[in-house]
Protein backbone atom coordinates (compact mmCIF):
# COMPACT_ATOMS: atom_id res chain seq x y z
CA UNK A 1 0.00 0.00 0.00
CA UNK A 2 1.41 3.38 -0.98
CA UNK A 3 1.47 6.31 1.43
CA UNK A 4 -1.32 8.05 -0.48
CA UNK A 5 -3.45 4.95 -0.27
CA UNK A 6 -2.94 4.67 3.48
CA UNK A 7 -3.88 8.33 3.84
CA UNK A 8 -6.94 7.81 1.65
CA UNK A 9 -8.11 4.72 3.55
CA UNK A 10 -7.60 6.42 6.93
CA UNK A 11 -9.51 9.47 5.72
CA UNK A 12 -12.31 7.18 4.57
CA UNK A 13 -12.59 5.76 8.10
CA UNK A 14 -12.93 9.27 9.53
CA UNK A 15 -15.44 10.18 6.82
CA UNK A 16 -17.53 7.07 7.57
CA UNK A 17 -17.59 8.02 11.27
CA UNK A 18 -18.60 11.57 10.37
CA UNK A 19 -21.45 10.29 8.20
CA UNK A 20 -22.80 8.21 11.07
CA UNK A 21 -22.51 11.17 13.46
CA UNK A 22 -24.19 13.33 10.86
CA UNK A 23 -27.29 11.12 10.87
CA UNK A 24 -27.19 10.78 14.64
CA UNK A 25 -27.20 14.56 15.08
CA UNK A 26 -30.01 14.91 12.59
CA UNK A 27 -32.33 13.07 14.99
CA UNK A 28 -33.44 16.27 16.76
CA UNK A 29 -33.80 19.87 15.65
CA UNK A 30 -31.28 21.49 18.06
CA UNK A 31 -28.36 19.37 16.80
CA UNK A 32 -29.53 18.85 13.23
CA UNK A 33 -27.49 21.59 11.56
CA UNK A 34 -24.36 20.25 13.24
CA UNK A 35 -25.19 17.00 11.48
CA UNK A 36 -25.11 18.71 8.10
CA UNK A 37 -21.70 20.18 8.86
CA UNK A 38 -20.35 16.78 9.91
CA UNK A 39 -21.60 15.30 6.66
CA UNK A 40 -20.04 18.08 4.62
CA UNK A 41 -16.68 17.76 6.35
CA UNK A 42 -16.69 14.00 5.81
CA UNK A 43 -17.54 14.46 2.15
CA UNK A 44 -14.85 17.09 1.49
CA UNK A 45 -12.22 15.00 3.27
CA UNK A 46 -13.11 11.88 1.29
CA UNK A 47 -13.03 13.74 -2.02
CA UNK A 48 -9.70 15.45 -1.22
CA UNK A 49 -8.06 12.18 -0.18
CA UNK A 50 -9.31 10.51 -3.37
CA UNK A 51 -7.97 13.27 -5.58
CA UNK A 52 -4.47 12.70 -4.14
CA UNK A 53 -4.43 9.05 -5.17
CA UNK A 54 -1.80 8.13 -7.82
CA UNK A 55 -4.42 6.50 -10.12
CA UNK A 56 -5.58 9.97 -11.03
CA UNK A 57 -3.31 11.12 -13.84
CA UNK A 58 -5.07 14.31 -14.84
CA UNK A 59 -7.42 16.81 -13.26
CA UNK A 60 -8.65 18.64 -16.35
CA UNK A 61 -11.94 16.76 -16.76
CA UNK A 62 -12.39 16.34 -13.04
CA UNK A 63 -12.29 20.08 -12.45
CA UNK A 64 -14.64 20.74 -15.34
CA UNK A 65 -17.25 18.16 -14.31
CA UNK A 66 -17.08 19.15 -10.64
CA UNK A 67 -17.68 22.76 -11.61
CA UNK A 68 -20.58 21.88 -13.89
CA UNK A 69 -22.12 19.74 -11.13
CA UNK A 70 -21.77 22.54 -8.59
CA UNK A 71 -23.15 25.07 -11.06
CA UNK A 72 -26.28 22.94 -11.43
CA UNK A 73 -26.51 21.95 -7.76
CA UNK A 74 -26.25 25.38 -6.12
CA UNK A 75 -29.22 26.97 -7.93
CA UNK A 76 -31.30 23.83 -7.31
CA UNK A 77 -30.62 24.09 -3.58
CA UNK A 78 -31.41 27.78 -3.26
CA UNK A 79 -34.09 28.41 -5.87
CA UNK A 80 -36.23 25.30 -5.48
CA UNK A 81 -39.44 26.32 -3.67
CA UNK A 82 -40.20 24.18 -0.62
CA UNK A 83 -43.42 22.92 -2.23
CA UNK A 84 -41.15 21.33 -4.86
CA UNK A 85 -38.89 19.47 -2.44
CA UNK A 86 -40.43 16.08 -3.40
CA UNK A 87 -39.54 16.75 -7.03
CA UNK A 88 -35.98 17.67 -6.14
CA UNK A 89 -35.66 14.56 -4.02
CA UNK A 90 -36.93 12.35 -6.84
CA UNK A 91 -34.49 14.02 -9.22
CA UNK A 92 -31.58 13.51 -6.87
CA UNK A 93 -32.42 9.82 -6.49
CA UNK A 94 -32.37 9.56 -10.26
CA UNK A 95 -28.97 11.31 -10.47
CA UNK A 96 -27.64 9.01 -7.77
CA UNK A 97 -28.88 5.94 -9.62
CA UNK A 98 -27.45 7.26 -12.89
CA UNK A 99 -23.99 7.88 -11.41
CA UNK A 100 -23.87 4.39 -9.91
CA UNK A 101 -25.10 2.73 -13.11
CA UNK A 102 -22.63 4.61 -15.28
CA UNK A 103 -19.62 3.89 -13.09
CA UNK A 104 -20.57 0.21 -13.00
CA UNK A 105 -20.84 0.18 -16.78
CA UNK A 106 -17.51 2.00 -17.23
CA UNK A 107 -15.78 -0.42 -14.86
CA UNK A 108 -17.17 -3.43 -16.70
CA UNK A 109 -15.97 -2.20 -20.09
CA UNK A 110 -12.55 -1.24 -18.71
CA UNK A 111 -11.98 -4.52 -16.95
CA UNK A 112 -13.34 -6.53 -19.85
CA UNK A 113 -10.75 -4.91 -22.09
CA UNK A 114 -7.73 -4.59 -19.83
CA UNK A 115 -8.04 -6.89 -16.81
CA UNK A 116 -10.59 -9.61 -17.57
CA UNK A 117 -9.22 -11.64 -14.64
CA UNK A 118 -10.81 -9.13 -12.26
CA UNK A 119 -14.29 -10.02 -13.46
CA UNK A 120 -14.73 -12.88 -11.01
CA UNK A 121 -18.12 -14.46 -10.52
CA UNK A 122 -18.71 -12.53 -7.31
CA UNK A 123 -17.67 -9.15 -8.72
CA UNK A 124 -19.69 -9.73 -11.88
CA UNK A 125 -22.79 -10.67 -9.88
CA UNK A 126 -22.53 -7.57 -7.69
CA UNK A 127 -21.74 -5.40 -10.71
CA UNK A 128 -24.85 -6.63 -12.53
CA UNK A 129 -26.93 -6.01 -9.39
CA UNK A 130 -25.44 -2.52 -9.08
CA UNK A 131 -26.09 -1.63 -12.72
CA UNK A 132 -29.63 -3.07 -12.70
CA UNK A 133 -30.58 -1.24 -9.52
CA UNK A 134 -28.77 1.96 -10.51
CA UNK A 135 -30.44 2.29 -13.90
CA UNK A 136 -33.90 1.29 -12.72
CA UNK A 137 -33.62 3.87 -9.94
CA UNK A 138 -32.58 6.40 -12.59
CA UNK A 139 -35.62 6.01 -14.83
CA UNK A 140 -37.99 5.15 -11.98
CA UNK A 141 -37.10 8.34 -10.15
CA UNK A 142 -37.32 10.36 -13.35
CA UNK A 143 -40.85 9.01 -13.74
CA UNK A 144 -41.63 9.91 -10.13
CA UNK A 145 -40.26 13.38 -10.84
CA UNK A 146 -42.45 13.64 -13.94
CA UNK A 147 -45.54 12.64 -11.97
CA UNK A 148 -44.80 15.03 -9.11
CA UNK A 149 -44.14 17.86 -11.55
CA UNK A 150 -47.31 16.77 -13.40
CA UNK A 151 -45.48 16.39 -16.70
CA UNK A 152 -46.87 12.86 -16.69
CA UNK A 153 -50.46 12.26 -15.46
CA UNK A 154 -50.37 11.70 -11.68
CA UNK A 155 -53.12 9.10 -11.82
CA UNK A 156 -52.05 5.46 -12.06
CA UNK A 157 -51.54 4.35 -15.65
CA UNK A 158 -52.73 0.78 -15.86
CA UNK A 159 -53.44 -1.76 -18.56
CA UNK A 160 -54.33 -5.43 -18.67
CA UNK A 161 -51.47 -7.78 -17.86
CA UNK A 162 -49.35 -4.96 -16.50
CA UNK A 163 -47.88 -6.96 -13.65
CA UNK A 164 -47.10 -9.80 -16.03
CA UNK A 165 -45.27 -7.46 -18.43
CA UNK A 166 -43.34 -5.81 -15.61
CA UNK A 167 -42.31 -9.03 -13.98
CA UNK A 168 -41.33 -10.47 -17.36
CA UNK A 169 -39.02 -7.53 -18.06
CA UNK A 170 -37.46 -7.94 -14.64
CA UNK A 171 -37.13 -11.70 -15.09
CA UNK A 172 -35.41 -11.33 -18.48
CA UNK A 173 -33.06 -8.69 -17.04
CA UNK A 174 -32.18 -10.93 -14.10
CA UNK A 175 -31.65 -13.88 -16.46
CA UNK A 176 -29.24 -11.82 -18.57
CA UNK A 177 -27.51 -10.70 -15.39
CA UNK A 178 -27.04 -14.31 -14.33
CA UNK A 179 -25.78 -15.21 -17.82
CA UNK A 180 -23.27 -12.32 -17.71
CA UNK A 181 -22.14 -13.39 -14.27
CA UNK A 182 -21.30 -16.82 -15.62
CA UNK A 183 -19.90 -15.52 -18.93
CA UNK A 184 -18.39 -12.08 -18.28
CA UNK A 185 -16.88 -12.08 -21.79
CA UNK A 186 -20.32 -11.74 -23.44
CA UNK A 187 -20.05 -7.97 -23.54
CA UNK A 188 -22.41 -7.74 -26.52
CA UNK A 189 -25.55 -8.29 -24.45
CA UNK A 190 -24.62 -5.76 -21.79
CA UNK A 191 -26.43 -2.89 -23.58
CA UNK A 192 -29.58 -5.04 -23.69
CA UNK A 193 -29.22 -5.58 -19.96
CA UNK A 194 -29.01 -1.80 -19.42
CA UNK A 195 -31.99 -1.17 -21.70
CA UNK A 196 -34.11 -3.65 -19.74
CA UNK A 197 -33.11 -2.05 -16.43
CA UNK A 198 -34.08 1.38 -17.78
CA UNK A 199 -37.37 0.06 -19.13
CA UNK A 200 -38.25 -1.69 -15.89
CA UNK A 201 -37.78 1.57 -13.96
CA UNK A 202 -40.32 3.28 -16.21
CA UNK A 203 -42.83 0.43 -16.09
CA UNK A 204 -42.56 0.11 -12.32
CA UNK A 205 -43.67 3.69 -11.67
CA UNK A 206 -46.37 3.97 -14.38
CA UNK A 207 -49.14 2.39 -12.25
CA UNK A 208 -48.31 4.43 -9.15
CA UNK A 209 -50.56 7.32 -8.21
CA UNK A 210 -49.81 10.60 -6.47
CA UNK A 211 -51.00 9.46 -3.04
CA UNK A 212 -48.44 6.64 -3.05
CA UNK A 213 -45.55 8.95 -3.82
CA UNK A 214 -44.28 9.14 -0.20
CA UNK A 215 -43.77 5.37 -0.14
CA UNK A 216 -42.32 5.20 -3.62
CA UNK A 217 -39.86 8.04 -3.04
CA UNK A 218 -38.69 6.35 0.15
CA UNK A 219 -38.33 3.04 -1.69
CA UNK A 220 -36.33 4.63 -4.51
CA UNK A 221 -34.19 6.28 -1.84
CA UNK A 222 -33.46 2.85 -0.49
CA UNK A 223 -32.62 1.49 -3.97
CA UNK A 224 -30.23 4.38 -4.64
CA UNK A 225 -28.46 3.62 -1.36
CA UNK A 226 -28.21 -0.12 -1.91
CA UNK A 227 -26.88 0.37 -5.44
CA UNK A 228 -24.21 2.76 -4.10
CA UNK A 229 -23.30 0.15 -1.52
CA UNK A 230 -23.00 -2.52 -4.23
CA UNK A 231 -20.71 -0.15 -6.09
CA UNK A 232 -18.49 -0.10 -3.01
CA UNK A 233 -18.09 -3.89 -3.32
CA UNK A 234 -17.17 -3.58 -7.00
CA UNK A 235 -14.69 -0.76 -6.49
CA UNK A 236 -13.38 -2.25 -3.22
CA UNK A 237 -14.20 0.92 -1.34
CA UNK A 238 -15.56 0.44 2.17
CA UNK A 239 -16.62 4.07 2.57
CA UNK A 240 -19.03 3.58 -0.31
CA UNK A 241 -20.31 0.39 1.27
CA UNK A 242 -20.99 2.21 4.55
CA UNK A 243 -22.54 5.36 3.06
CA UNK A 244 -24.72 3.32 0.72
CA UNK A 245 -25.85 1.05 3.55
CA UNK A 246 -26.81 4.09 5.67
CA UNK A 247 -28.82 5.55 2.80
CA UNK A 248 -30.36 2.18 2.00
CA UNK A 249 -31.49 1.55 5.56
CA UNK A 250 -32.83 5.09 5.87
CA UNK A 251 -34.94 4.70 2.74
CA UNK A 252 -36.11 1.31 3.91
CA UNK A 253 -37.19 2.57 7.35
CA UNK A 254 -39.04 5.50 5.79
CA UNK A 255 -40.86 3.28 3.32
CA UNK A 256 -41.91 0.92 6.13
CA UNK A 257 -43.24 3.91 8.10
CA UNK A 258 -45.13 5.13 5.03
CA UNK A 259 -46.60 1.68 4.35
CA UNK A 260 -47.75 1.35 7.96
CA UNK A 261 -49.30 4.81 7.81
CA UNK A 262 -51.41 3.61 4.90
CA UNK A 263 -51.96 0.10 6.23
CA UNK A 264 -50.57 -1.37 3.03
CA UNK A 265 -47.81 -3.74 2.05
CA UNK A 266 -44.89 -3.08 -0.31
CA UNK A 267 -46.32 -5.40 -2.94
CA UNK A 268 -49.64 -3.64 -2.69
CA UNK A 269 -48.03 -0.24 -3.22
CA UNK A 270 -45.95 -1.44 -6.16
CA UNK A 271 -48.45 -3.68 -7.87
CA UNK A 272 -51.81 -2.64 -6.46
CA UNK A 273 -52.41 0.53 -8.53
CA UNK A 274 -54.13 2.22 -5.62
CA UNK A 275 -56.31 5.16 -6.44
CA UNK A 276 -58.07 3.95 -9.55
CA UNK A 277 -61.49 5.43 -9.49
CA UNK A 278 -63.72 2.50 -8.74
CA UNK A 279 -67.14 2.46 -10.45
CA UNK A 280 -69.26 2.56 -7.30
CA UNK A 281 -67.40 5.61 -6.01
CA UNK A 282 -68.54 7.53 -9.06
CA UNK A 283 -72.20 7.17 -8.13
CA UNK A 284 -73.00 10.66 -7.01
CA UNK A 285 -74.86 10.43 -3.75
CA UNK A 286 -77.27 13.18 -3.00
CA UNK A 287 -76.56 13.98 0.60
CA UNK A 288 -76.69 17.35 2.19
CA UNK A 289 -73.75 19.14 3.70
CA UNK A 290 -73.66 22.32 5.73
CA UNK A 291 -71.49 25.08 4.41
CA UNK A 292 -70.39 28.28 6.08
CA UNK A 293 -69.19 31.73 5.04
CA UNK A 294 -65.83 33.12 6.20
CA UNK A 295 -67.70 35.32 8.70
CA UNK A 296 -69.44 32.34 10.31
CA UNK A 297 -66.21 30.35 10.33
CA UNK A 298 -64.38 33.26 11.94
CA UNK A 299 -66.97 33.48 14.72
CA UNK A 300 -66.64 29.78 15.49
CA UNK A 301 -62.84 29.97 15.55
CA UNK A 302 -62.87 33.00 17.83
CA UNK A 303 -65.27 31.29 20.22
CA UNK A 304 -62.96 28.28 20.49
CA UNK A 305 -60.26 27.85 23.07
CA UNK A 306 -58.39 25.12 21.20
CA UNK A 307 -57.99 24.58 17.46
CA UNK A 308 -56.29 21.71 15.64
CA UNK A 309 -55.27 22.42 12.05
CA UNK A 310 -54.86 19.35 9.86
CA UNK A 311 -53.05 20.16 6.63
CA UNK A 312 -52.77 17.95 3.56
CA UNK A 313 -51.32 18.06 0.10
CA UNK A 314 -54.10 20.44 -0.98
CA UNK A 315 -52.56 23.11 1.25
CA UNK A 316 -49.28 22.76 -0.63
CA UNK A 317 -51.01 22.85 -4.01
CA UNK A 318 -52.85 26.04 -3.08
CA UNK A 319 -49.62 27.52 -1.63
CA UNK A 320 -51.70 28.35 1.42
CA UNK A 321 -49.08 27.78 4.14
CA UNK A 322 -48.33 31.48 4.64
CA UNK A 323 -52.01 32.28 5.05
CA UNK A 324 -52.17 29.43 7.56
CA UNK A 325 -49.37 31.14 9.46
CA UNK A 326 -51.34 34.41 9.53
CA UNK A 327 -54.37 32.59 10.89
CA UNK A 328 -52.15 30.84 13.45
CA UNK A 329 -50.75 34.21 14.58
CA UNK A 330 -54.15 35.84 14.92
CA UNK A 331 -55.60 32.97 16.89
CA UNK A 332 -52.61 32.51 19.22
CA UNK A 333 -52.52 36.25 19.86
CA UNK A 334 -56.09 35.93 21.14
CA UNK A 335 -55.02 33.21 23.51
CA UNK A 336 -56.42 30.35 21.48
CA UNK A 337 -54.34 27.19 21.61
CA UNK A 338 -53.47 26.17 18.04
CA UNK A 339 -51.86 22.85 17.22
CA UNK A 340 -51.09 21.18 13.91
CA UNK A 341 -51.78 17.49 13.34
CA UNK A 342 -49.50 15.97 10.72
CA UNK A 343 -50.31 12.58 9.22
CA UNK A 344 -47.18 10.63 8.16
CA UNK A 345 -48.33 10.45 4.53
CA UNK A 346 -49.68 13.99 4.27
CA UNK A 347 -47.98 15.56 1.29
CA UNK A 348 -45.94 13.91 -1.38
CA UNK A 349 -42.93 12.75 0.64
CA UNK A 350 -42.19 11.85 4.27
CA UNK A 351 -42.14 14.96 6.44
CA UNK A 352 -43.20 17.27 3.61
CA UNK A 353 -45.87 19.15 5.63
CA UNK A 354 -43.45 19.89 8.46
CA UNK A 355 -41.01 21.57 6.10
CA UNK A 356 -43.74 23.67 4.48
CA UNK A 357 -45.11 24.83 7.84
CA UNK A 358 -41.64 25.51 9.20
CA UNK A 359 -40.93 27.58 6.10
CA UNK A 360 -44.05 29.62 6.89
CA UNK A 361 -42.48 30.32 10.30
CA UNK A 362 -44.75 28.13 12.36
CA UNK A 363 -42.80 27.00 15.43
CA UNK A 364 -42.02 23.31 15.18
CA UNK A 365 -43.15 22.60 18.76
CA UNK A 366 -46.70 23.26 17.48
CA UNK A 367 -46.44 20.42 14.96
CA UNK A 368 -47.86 17.20 16.41
CA UNK A 369 -47.49 13.67 15.13
CA UNK A 370 -50.62 11.65 14.43
CA UNK A 371 -50.70 9.71 17.74
CA UNK A 372 -50.10 12.87 19.77
CA UNK A 373 -52.79 14.94 18.11
CA UNK A 374 -55.26 12.06 18.33
CA UNK A 375 -55.01 12.00 22.10
CA UNK A 376 -55.89 15.72 22.11
CA UNK A 377 -58.69 15.84 19.57
CA UNK A 378 -61.58 14.68 21.75
CA UNK A 379 -61.21 17.82 23.87
CA UNK A 380 -60.42 20.15 20.99
CA UNK A 381 -63.08 22.70 20.03
CA UNK A 382 -62.39 23.01 16.32
CA UNK A 383 -60.61 20.74 13.87
CA UNK A 384 -59.76 22.75 10.75
CA UNK A 385 -58.89 20.56 7.80
CA UNK A 386 -57.02 22.20 4.95
CA UNK A 387 -56.53 20.18 1.80
CA UNK A 388 -56.50 16.79 3.53
CA UNK A 389 -59.05 14.11 2.74
CA UNK A 390 -58.32 10.40 3.08
CA UNK A 391 -56.14 10.86 6.18
CA UNK A 392 -59.19 12.13 8.14
CA UNK A 393 -61.79 9.76 6.67
CA UNK A 394 -63.51 7.90 9.55
CA UNK A 395 -64.40 5.08 7.14
CA UNK A 396 -60.85 3.85 7.63
CA UNK A 397 -61.86 2.91 11.18
CA UNK A 398 -65.12 1.07 10.68
CA UNK A 399 -66.05 0.50 7.02
CA UNK A 400 -64.60 -2.85 6.05
CA UNK A 401 -65.52 -2.26 2.39
CA UNK A 402 -63.62 0.98 2.15
CA UNK A 403 -60.34 0.79 0.20
CA UNK A 404 -58.64 2.66 3.01
CA UNK A 405 -60.01 0.43 5.78
CA UNK A 406 -57.41 -0.10 8.50
CA UNK A 407 -55.35 2.95 7.64
CA UNK A 408 -54.51 4.95 10.76
CA UNK A 409 -56.17 8.36 10.54
CA UNK A 410 -56.18 11.66 12.33
CA UNK A 411 -59.46 11.51 14.23
CA UNK A 412 -60.78 14.92 13.29
CA UNK A 413 -64.32 13.62 13.82
CA UNK A 414 -63.65 13.56 17.57
CA UNK A 415 -63.40 17.35 17.77
CA UNK A 416 -66.49 19.33 18.82
CA UNK A 417 -66.71 21.14 15.49
CA UNK A 418 -65.10 20.14 12.22
CA UNK A 419 -64.39 22.62 9.46
CA UNK A 420 -63.13 21.53 6.07
CA UNK A 421 -61.69 23.90 3.49
CA UNK A 422 -62.27 22.26 0.14
CA UNK A 423 -62.74 23.35 -3.45
CA UNK A 424 -65.89 21.33 -4.13
CA UNK A 425 -67.57 18.11 -3.14
CA UNK A 426 -65.56 16.09 -5.70
CA UNK A 427 -64.20 13.00 -3.99
CA UNK A 428 -60.47 13.13 -3.29
CA UNK A 429 -57.62 11.50 -5.05
CA UNK A 430 -58.62 7.96 -4.26
CA UNK A 431 -62.20 8.63 -5.30
CA UNK A 432 -63.46 7.63 -1.88
CA UNK A 433 -66.42 9.36 -0.31
CA UNK A 434 -65.63 10.98 3.02
CA UNK A 435 -68.48 10.64 5.50
CA UNK A 436 -66.82 13.24 7.71
CA UNK A 437 -68.24 15.89 5.36
CA UNK A 438 -71.81 14.80 6.06
CA UNK A 439 -71.64 14.79 9.84
CA UNK A 440 -73.84 17.19 11.77
CA UNK A 441 -70.90 18.92 13.39
CA UNK A 442 -69.11 19.46 10.10
CA UNK A 443 -69.05 22.74 8.22
CA UNK A 444 -67.76 22.84 4.68
CA UNK A 445 -65.83 25.96 3.76
CA UNK A 446 -65.91 25.93 -0.04
CA UNK A 447 -63.19 27.70 -1.95
CA UNK A 448 -59.53 27.78 -2.80
CA UNK A 449 -57.59 27.23 0.44
CA UNK A 450 -55.41 30.29 0.01
CA UNK A 451 -58.26 32.62 -0.96
CA UNK A 452 -60.57 31.31 1.76
CA UNK A 453 -57.92 31.61 4.46
CA UNK A 454 -57.19 35.13 3.21
CA UNK A 455 -60.86 36.04 3.74
CA UNK A 456 -60.89 34.35 7.13
CA UNK A 457 -57.79 36.22 8.27
CA UNK A 458 -59.26 39.50 7.07
CA UNK A 459 -62.53 38.95 8.94
CA UNK A 460 -60.77 37.91 12.14
CA UNK A 461 -58.44 40.91 11.82
CA UNK A 462 -61.47 43.25 11.80
CA UNK A 463 -63.01 41.73 14.92
CA UNK A 464 -62.08 43.48 18.08
CA UNK B 1 -11.25 -10.30 -4.51
CA UNK B 2 -10.74 -13.48 -2.52
CA UNK B 3 -13.28 -15.06 -0.24
CA UNK B 4 -11.68 -13.35 2.75
CA UNK B 5 -12.09 -9.92 1.17
CA UNK B 6 -15.66 -10.69 0.22
CA UNK B 7 -16.47 -11.65 3.80
CA UNK B 8 -14.85 -8.53 5.22
CA UNK B 9 -16.90 -6.37 2.85
CA UNK B 10 -20.10 -8.20 3.77
CA UNK B 11 -19.14 -7.68 7.41
CA UNK B 12 -18.82 -3.92 6.89
CA UNK B 13 -22.10 -3.81 4.98
CA UNK B 14 -24.04 -5.67 7.66
CA UNK B 15 -22.66 -3.55 10.50
CA UNK B 16 -23.30 -0.31 8.62
CA UNK B 17 -26.87 -1.39 7.90
CA UNK B 18 -27.48 -2.10 11.57
CA UNK B 19 -26.00 1.24 12.60
CA UNK B 20 -28.17 2.87 9.95
CA UNK B 21 -31.30 1.25 11.35
CA UNK B 22 -30.49 2.22 14.93
CA UNK B 23 -29.54 5.81 14.12
CA UNK B 24 -32.34 6.52 11.68
CA UNK B 25 -35.06 4.98 13.84
CA UNK B 26 -34.41 7.80 16.28
CA UNK B 27 -34.89 10.60 13.77
CA UNK B 28 -38.03 12.61 14.56
CA UNK B 29 -40.75 12.40 11.86
CA UNK B 30 -40.59 16.17 11.92
CA UNK B 31 -37.26 15.90 10.10
CA UNK B 32 -37.95 13.10 7.64
CA UNK B 33 -37.66 15.35 4.61
CA UNK B 34 -34.26 16.77 5.64
CA UNK B 35 -33.23 13.21 6.53
CA UNK B 36 -33.93 12.09 3.02
CA UNK B 37 -32.00 14.92 1.43
CA UNK B 38 -29.08 14.41 3.83
CA UNK B 39 -28.77 10.66 3.24
CA UNK B 40 -29.04 11.41 -0.44
CA UNK B 41 -26.09 13.78 -0.26
CA UNK B 42 -24.11 11.25 1.77
CA UNK B 43 -24.75 8.39 -0.63
CA UNK B 44 -23.50 10.64 -3.43
CA UNK B 45 -20.09 9.61 -2.05
CA UNK B 46 -20.25 7.40 -5.15
CA UNK B 47 -18.59 10.52 -6.56
CA UNK B 48 -15.34 9.10 -5.22
CA UNK B 49 -15.61 6.05 -7.48
CA UNK B 50 -16.55 8.18 -10.49
CA UNK B 51 -13.56 10.48 -9.90
CA UNK B 52 -11.15 7.53 -9.92
CA UNK B 53 -12.47 6.28 -13.26
CA UNK B 54 -12.50 9.74 -14.83
CA UNK B 55 -9.07 10.78 -13.54
CA UNK B 56 -7.43 7.56 -14.73
CA UNK B 57 -8.20 8.63 -18.35
CA UNK B 58 -8.20 5.13 -19.85
CA UNK B 59 -10.34 5.61 -22.92
CA UNK B 60 -13.03 7.85 -24.34
CA UNK B 61 -15.99 5.60 -23.40
CA UNK B 62 -15.08 5.25 -19.74
CA UNK B 63 -14.31 8.97 -19.53
CA UNK B 64 -17.67 10.00 -20.98
CA UNK B 65 -19.54 7.63 -18.65
CA UNK B 66 -17.51 8.70 -15.61
CA UNK B 67 -17.73 12.38 -16.58
CA UNK B 68 -21.52 12.27 -16.57
CA UNK B 69 -21.39 10.29 -13.31
CA UNK B 70 -19.12 12.89 -11.64
CA UNK B 71 -21.46 15.68 -12.74
CA UNK B 72 -24.59 13.88 -11.52
CA UNK B 73 -23.03 12.93 -8.18
CA UNK B 74 -21.68 16.45 -7.65
CA UNK B 75 -25.15 17.89 -8.22
CA UNK B 76 -26.39 15.59 -5.46
CA UNK B 77 -23.58 16.40 -3.05
CA UNK B 78 -23.88 20.14 -3.50
CA UNK B 79 -27.65 20.50 -3.68
CA UNK B 80 -28.23 17.79 -1.05
CA UNK B 81 -26.18 19.38 1.71
CA UNK B 82 -27.22 22.95 0.88
CA UNK B 83 -30.95 22.26 0.72
CA UNK B 84 -30.83 20.21 3.93
CA UNK B 85 -29.28 23.16 5.71
CA UNK B 86 -31.77 25.53 4.11
CA UNK B 87 -34.64 23.41 5.42
CA UNK B 88 -33.19 23.01 8.90
CA UNK B 89 -32.70 26.75 9.23
CA UNK B 90 -36.48 27.15 8.94
CA UNK B 91 -37.28 25.01 11.97
CA UNK B 92 -37.67 27.46 14.83
CA UNK B 93 -39.13 27.30 18.28
CA UNK B 94 -41.25 30.19 19.45
CA UNK B 95 -43.11 31.09 22.60
CA UNK B 96 -46.88 30.83 22.07
CA UNK B 97 -48.48 34.22 21.61
CA UNK B 98 -45.37 35.88 20.27
CA UNK B 99 -45.70 37.78 17.00
CA UNK B 100 -44.96 35.83 13.85
CA UNK B 101 -42.61 38.38 12.35
CA UNK B 102 -39.89 37.86 14.95
CA UNK B 103 -37.54 34.97 14.47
Amino acid sequence: MSTQEIIAQSTYIVAAALFILSLKWLSAVPTARRGVIAGEVGMVMAIAATLLLPQIVSYRWIILTLLVGAAIGIPIAYLMPMTHVPQRTALSHSFGGLAVGLVGTAKYYLWHQHEPERLTTFIMAVLCFEVLLGFLTFTGSLMAFGKLQEIIPTRPIVYRGQNFVNLSILAIAVAIGVYLTINPAQIGIFPIFIALALAFGVMLILPIGGADMPTVIALLNSYAGISASAMGFVLENKLLVVAGALDGSSGFILSVIMCKAMNRSFTNVLFGAFGQVSPQALKAEERTVRSASPEEAADILLAASSVAIIPGYGMAVAQAQHKVRELFDQLTRRGIDVKFGIHPVAGRMPGHMNVLLAEADIPYDRLYEMEDINSELHHTDVALIIGANDVVNPAAKHDKNSPIYGMPIIEADKARTVMVIKRSMNPGFAGIENELYYMDKTLMLFGDAKAYLGELVKVIGQEK
Amino acid sequence: MGIQDILSYVFVFVLATFIGFEVIRRVSPLLHTPLMSLTNAISAISLVGALLVLGAEHDALSMVLAGVAVTAATVNVVSGFLITDRMLKMFKKREPGERGTSS
